[in-house]
């Protein structure tokens, strides 16, 4: 099908650098490459390397020069990449904020009409990019409608309609469930098939993306670390990646020892219960479980299942819609048996939780206020809570980070900060949500070894997690969610 | 979310374009605000009820959408019979009240006025699709697509908000902060929800961007915005209810210009 003429793009990197206005340090520097029309490139690093910042120079959309400031050339068919718009397409990683317009159809036309493509020529476009990545949805299909993997499937389409000779990918499944991980590397394969484009793809997972690739790039501090054929690089450089945060095959992170004694009592118990977090309309029924001391229940099952909405529930946040959670008497401790009764003060000492966004549970101006929120809601003295806090800094790694704006913590840190501050006021229990989710394999060693010490110290752990490993390395019972049925 | 509805209506005025549906409410609003009688209005509403018949929504759907409208009228007109103008014969006077012929006659033709405006652009307006609005004002309009399209991508991220206002709610519950202090948590839970909110649109922007949005030369439409035979019509009716509202105002004597001498 190349009867379009479109022809895949050559990539040429020459000394290339690029450092965000807001930033003193450089995002990459001296980074020079080239990459052949059709080539398929796997481009690694550790968090923070500037892997998505080249991406993004590729597709011209880093900005002017009030965004910040360029070093060398960054090349698109020996053009510089922003004078190229249209030539190249990019895919980022979270499915909420690619979705641009309401309807399907309409959300895949949207980059023809700003190519200037005329309305004769866009909806067979459409059709055939719909096809390409498998999404048989009708054109008027409300997109938010759309499950995880099919507004990634629907953002590549999207992509694919303006007919680039550069396929750009960054991370485009890391905030998928396993099955969205398959539909979208399946949609991606088979779009290369049915239309040859130069591929470049950052993602932090690779075993998913090694039968597609022919080459690797590292990036790092000095520009490019490595670069050549996937064996000869992982070869070569897997240990060192590996310890970088990256997801290697053979050299998966370290898992903690099994749990040292047997669970305790239950501490909450669901007895046909079911959750909705819109009161009426419940998203699951009929869940009978046990939360018990020392030990760590994972709740798993499909996007959409109400995983998060149990959670909540669990944790005392939402009411039950039907059925009963009642807290033990040692973890009620005087209170009533219905956590959703206590007081928010109430909750701190017995059901901690950690939301999936860090940015929805931050309240403080600095990292060290943030872990003292619920401590003096509990009413502890200035001197008790400055103990806890330097305890919990130097457990966490985030000694270094304690005058820190929240905010402004890289999101592996953002995360290890959540989970401490619901760990300061000890809670018997405590729920997380997706705790692992778009984690690199660092931050997600750090969280696993963590949650197991919390476990051996006797708390209860509820995860909400696609991540099996997670489930494994803890030694989780396994609570499955089924879809609605 | 019911401004993102995209559901597809019948009735003969569903389909029209929205920009005629924009035209026909201020055809109806501008003769309406220039008068202050009751003639005028209640005429108008007695026509446009008759436009309600085609407009594609059921009569359950018409109260539950129009009720704010039927519960500001009366509420309005209120206020004008308590505190209006005075002439005429006073019935009431104790205070800073005084009611008179002169304001219960003022609140009438205002509570009318308020229905007759409302009334129409609510009930054209439910059957409008975000999107065609946007295709209606970039084509038929020729506003600038970059403005139309943005507040459209916008206006997709309001489901989002509500949902991160909802997130942000239970976390305060959990962090132990929930019991008291209520303005103060508000004022933080609206600065939480900015700063998401300015990163979701940055996001959003890099996207629309990523797809060419801003690129130079000239953008196409996919979706043609028609205004056609049908579109002119329902202006045309829109201009003869003013009409003969107006035309009956003038007749009765009624007739009130706000900017002229009065009468």
């Amino acid at each position: 099908m190349a009867a379009d003429g479109v022809v895949p793009a050559a990539v040429e990197a020459r000394g290339w650098g690029w450092r965000h206005a807001s930033r003193l340090a450089w995002a990459l520097r001296d980074v020079s490459f080239r990459i052949e029309p059709g080539e398929r490139v796997l481009v690694l690093g550790a968090s923070g390397a500037g892997k998505s910042t080249l991406l993004h120079g590729l597709a011209g959309v880093l900005g002017g020069e009030e965004e910040g400031e360029s070093t060398g050339d960054l090349l698109v068919d020996g053009a510089p990449a922003v004078a190229t718009r249209g030539r190249a397409g990019l895919v980022l990683q979270d499915p909420d904020s690619q979705v641009i317009l309401a309807r399907a159809g309409d959300d895949v036309a949207f980059g023809c009409e700003n190519l200037g493509v005329p309305r004769a020529e866009i909806w067979p476009r459409v059709e055939s990019a719909l096809e390409a990545v498998g999404l048989d949805v009708p054109l008027d299909h409300p997109t938010k409608a759309l499950s995880g993997g099919q507004k990634q499937r629907l953002a590549l389409a999207g992509m694919l309609a303006m007919r680039p000779g550069l396929v750009l990918l960054d991370e485009p499944t890391a905030n998928l469930d396993p099955a969205g991980v398959i539909e979208v590397r399946d949609a991606v394969e088979r779009m290369l098939q049915a239309r040859p484009a130069t591929l470049i793809v950052v993602e932090h997972r690779l075993e998913v993306w090694l039968p597609l690739i022919t080459r690797v790039i590292v990036v790092g501090a000095g520009g490019v670390i490595a670069d050549g054929a996937p064996a000869e690089v992982l070869g070569a450089q897997g240990a060192r990646l590996a310890a970088d945060g990256v997801w290697v095959p053979g050299h998966a992170p370290a898992t903690p020892p099994p749990p040292r004694s047997a669970p305790g009592d239950a501490l909450l118990s669901a007895r046909g219960l079911a959750v909705a977090r819109v009161k009426g309309r419940p998203v699951a029924t009929g869940i009978d479980l046990d939360v018990r001391a020392g030990q760590v229940l994972a709740i798993t099952g499909p996007n959409g299942a109400g995983k998060s909405t149990l959670g909540l529930t669990l944790a005392g946040l939402l009411p039950p819609a039907c059925g009963a959670l009642t807290a033990s008497a040692r973890l009620a401790d005087g209170a009533d048996a219905s956590p959703i009764r206590w007081a928010s003060k109430d909750l701190l000492t017995r059901i901690g939780m950690v939301f999936q966004e860090p940015e929805h549970q931050l309240l403080a101006k600095t990292v060290r206020d943030e872990l003292a929120v619920g401590p003096r809601a509990l009413g502890m003295t200035e001197e008790e809570i400055a103990v806890r806090s330097d305890e919990l800094l130097a457990r966490l790694r985030l000694d270094h980070l304690a005058a820190a704006n929240p905010y402004t913590l890289s999101g592996g840190e953002k995360r290890r900060l959540t989970v401490a501050a619901a760990i300061a006021t000890r809670p018997r229990v405590l729920v997380l949500d997706e705790p692992t989710f778009g984690q690199d394999a660092r931050t997600w060693a750090e969280l696993v070894a963590m949650l197991a010490a919390l476990r051996d110290e006797g708390s209860a752990i509820v995860t909400i997690t696609h991540d099996i490993d997670v489930a494994r390395a803890l030694r989780a019972e396994r609570f499955e969610l089924g879809g609605a049925a | 979310m019911t401004v993102l509805d995209t559901r597809a209506r019948t009735g003969a005025i569903a389909a029209i374009n929205p920009v005629a549906k924009l035209g026909v409410s201020a055809l109806i609003a501008v003769p309406l605000i220039l008068t202050l009688d009751p003639v005028s209005a209640s005429v108008a509403l007695l026509l446009e009820f008759v436009l309600f018949l085609f407009a594609g929504i059921g009569w359950r759907e018409f109260w539950v959408r129009t009720w704010p409208v039927w519960l500001a009228a009366p509420l309005t007109g209120l206020t004008i019979a308590l505190y209006g103008e005075t002439s005429g014969v006073v019935y009431v006077d104790w205070f800073v009240l005084r009611i008179s012929e002169g304001s219960l006659a003022l609140a009438l033709a205002t509570m009318l006025r308020v229905l007759a405006i409302a009334l129409p652009s609510v009930v054209l307006f439910i059957t409008v699709d975000p999107t065609d609005l946007a295709d209606g004002l970039g084509q038929v309009l020729r506003l600038p697509a970059r403005f139309v399209l943005g507040a459209l991508a916008g206006l997709r991220m309001v489901g989002l908000f509500l949902d991160d206002w909802r997130a942000l709610e239970l976390a305060r519950r959990a962090r132990g902060v929930a019991d008291r202090g209520r303005i103060r948590r508000f004022l933080g839970m609206a600065f939480a929800l900015l700063v998401l909110s300015i990163r979701r649109g940055a996001k959003l922007a890099t996207a629309m961007e990523a797809r060419g949005f801003g690129a130079p030369g000239r953008r196409t439409w996919a979706r043609e915005s028609r205004f056609g035979v049908a579109e002119w019509m329902l202006l045309a009716v829109g201009a003869a209810i003013s009409g003969i509202a107006i035309a009956a105002a003038v007749a009765t004597g009624a007739w009130n210009f706000i900017l002229g001498p009065s009468a």
